[in-house]
């Protein structure tokens, strides 16, 4: 199932990207949406991954990935040397995701950040009638190993953006059914039906 | 040893080359060695540049000491860098003395061995003069080039001499510019063999002699760079060398000892001291940014090559910091770049030995690429 959602995000991404642009994925795992970006819209792909073994996995499939912590080695990419900076499901696990956000959009024309939905209803529904943290497909860790530091809803990033003056260029959710565009006239139902908020930003 | 020395491949590079110095050399040999077979395509070439104390056998058996190739544990069949599927080829570097022109060949003006009378060589002429074994052999591009260490400075070098001569690189454990340490290091090992009453400002040679004690310490102090103190520590520790207790004198009681004294004769017997004075100092001048006004992004820009760049966590010679500002410079001049750290407490050595990680890496990178280059032909 998770894997079912991982290909529809990806799709989604690659949906909003233009071909034969530069594209820089970071947290970008084995390369997975770095093979199908540079095989079906010729884009350039790099990767940024701090798990050796992910590192070893792009490398044997011949896709450039830097072997790097996110949170702290952002500064090495000079500023807007990629079309688009993506970050698919990490950044509620940084430290400092503000920061982190910063050097994404310092770095690329445009950013691509999805965000695993805590506003999603079986989540809420969870912390409320079972008053314990809520443990789904897309959240499948307990409170005490959870890498998930910062927490957030489609709407706080959509609050979050509103505040820090980021231009919102397009949002998308995305649940076992379907995806869908979210606008704020919608962000009130889709906040609470999407699993995971997809954000182009910049 | 000189005699075997006749009989190993030699290029007679007849183009003068202009060296770094502002002196020229001529009709020099440059002695190399190849593994594997050229294929029709001639896109399986990879060119392995050598560090400071290798040569040109880089695998199989060298035939002047009788012993295992330095880089047997990543090239050979079947091996990381695979014979069977790849041509193999190493040069000996100019200041060396494994057959290619060096401060031991006779000096044709005064005819007796160069000595001191051998031009300083750069990293930047050592790489000039290897392209021309290139062009003897006919390779228009090779898949890859390679090397650790002073090998992977060569390398450095060469894709910002000749940016359209390899499809890819893979720099191993290097740096751009040498660090104060590694010059003060250097500098360790130059002074240990002048100090040697027998190297005699350079003319030992005339004596049919060389500096041994001096040498031996110079490749004692590269020894003890190339371990980390971890490795080191765990390899000997206070382990006693064949007696229960102290001898309560200056033998090697320890292990360690021993040990730095068999690397350092051992090595006395294939090297020859200048080649040691020369090639240090190459690496010592050797600062890429120097040479590039807008500094090392400079020196990248408008690479097409694909780099792997390898550093080891417990290298504390070629650190992974130095190793992280090539592929900083790297992704300032947007060039297609990899980064590996491997975990290991070999130290700078990694590159050598049986580092299942490192060998895994390389392989891949290598096939990868090999995949890559071969369709880019057919387009």
């Amino acid at each position: 199932m998770k894997n079912l959602t991982m290909k529809k995000e990806f799709k989604v991404i690659a949906d909003l990207l233009e071909n034969n642009t530069r594209v820089l994925d970071v947290g970008c795992g084995d390369g997975s949406l770095m093979a199908l970006l540079r095989k079906d819209k010729n884009i350039e792909v790099r990767g940024l991954e701090l798990n050796k073994d992910n590192v070893q996995k792009c490398i044997h499939k011949g896709l450039p990935v830097i072997q790097g912590d996110a949170e702290t080695e952002l500064y090495q990419f000079p500023n807007k040397s990629f079309d688009y900076v993506i970050l698919s499901q990490t950044l509620q696990a940084f430290y400092d995701p503000d920061k982190v956000l910063k050097e994404l959009l310092r770095i690329g024309n445009s950013v691509i950040v999805s965000i695993p939905n805590f506003g999603y209803w079986k989540v809420r529904m969870k912390l409320l009638f079972f008053g314990k943290m809520p443990v789904t497909k897309t959240l499948p860790n307990t409170w005490y190993n959870t890498p998930n530091l910062h927490m957030c809803t489609i709407k706080d990033l959509f609050n979050f953006c509103d505040e820090k003056n980021i231009e919102i260029k397009k949002v998308v959710g995305v649940n076992e059914n379907n995806t869908s565009f979210i606008w704020k006239g919608n962000l009130e139902i889709k906040n609470l039906f999407s699993k995971l908020g997809i954000f182009l930003i910049g | 040893m000189n005699n075997k020395l006749e009989n190993i491949k030699k290029l007679d590079v007849s183009n003068p080359l202009k060296l770094d110095c502002g002196k020229t050399i001529n009709n020099f040999p440059l002695a190399y060695e190849t593994y594997g077979r050229l294929n029709e395509k001639k896109n399986n070439a990879i060119l392995v540049f050598h560090a400071l104390t290798g040569d040109q056998f880089v695998t199989g058996t060298n035939p002047i000491t009788n012993k295992e190739g330095w880089w047997a544990s990543a090239v050979g069949p079947g091996k990381a860098i695979d014979t069977n599927k790849y041509f193999i080829i190493c040069a000996n570097v100019i200041g060396g003395c494994m057959g290619s022109l060096g401060p031991k060949n006779i000096n044709p003006e005064t005819s007796q061995a160069y000595g001191l009378d051998f031009p300083v060589i750069t990293i930047r002429d050592m790489v000039r003069a290897q392209e021309s074994l290139l062009k003897y052999l006919g390779i228009k591009k090779l898949l890859c080039a390679t090397g650790g260490s002073m090998g992977g400075m060569q390398l450095l070098q060469f894709c910002a001499t000749f940016p359209d001569k390899t499809f890819s690189a893979i720099p191993i454990a290097c740096s751009s510019s040498h660090s104060a340490q590694n010059i003060a290091l250097n500098e360790l090992a130059r002074q240990a063999i002048m100090a040697d009453p027998v190297w005699d400002n350079g003319k030992y040679l005339k004596k049919n002699v060389q500096p041994k004690n001096g040498l031996a310490v110079a490749r004692m102090v590269g020894h003890i760079s190339y371990l980390s103190e971890k490795g080191m520590q765990e390899k000997f520790g206070r382990k006693l060398q064949e007696r229960a207790d102290y001898e309560f004198s200056f033998n090697a009681d320890f292990q360690v000892e021993s040990y730095l004294r068999h690397q350092g004769y051992s090595f006395v017997e294939r090297f020859d001291a200048n080649s040691i004075l020369y090639i240090t100092r190459a690496m010592d001048y050797f600062d890429l940014s120097k040479q590039f006004k807008g500094g090392l992004v400079e020196a990248f820009k408008n690479q097409k090559t694909k780099f792997l760049i390898i550093s080891f966590s417990s290298d504390w010679l070629y650190t992974t910091k130095e190793n992280k500002d090539i592929v900083i410079a790297l992704n300032a001049s947007g060039a297609d770049v990899s980064y590996s750290e491997i975990t290991t407490d070999k130290g700078h050595d990694s590159f050598l030995v049986n580092e299942p990680e490192f060998l895994k890496t390389l392989k891949g990178f290598l096939d990868s690429m090999y995949e890559k280059f071969n369709n880019e032909k057919r387009i």
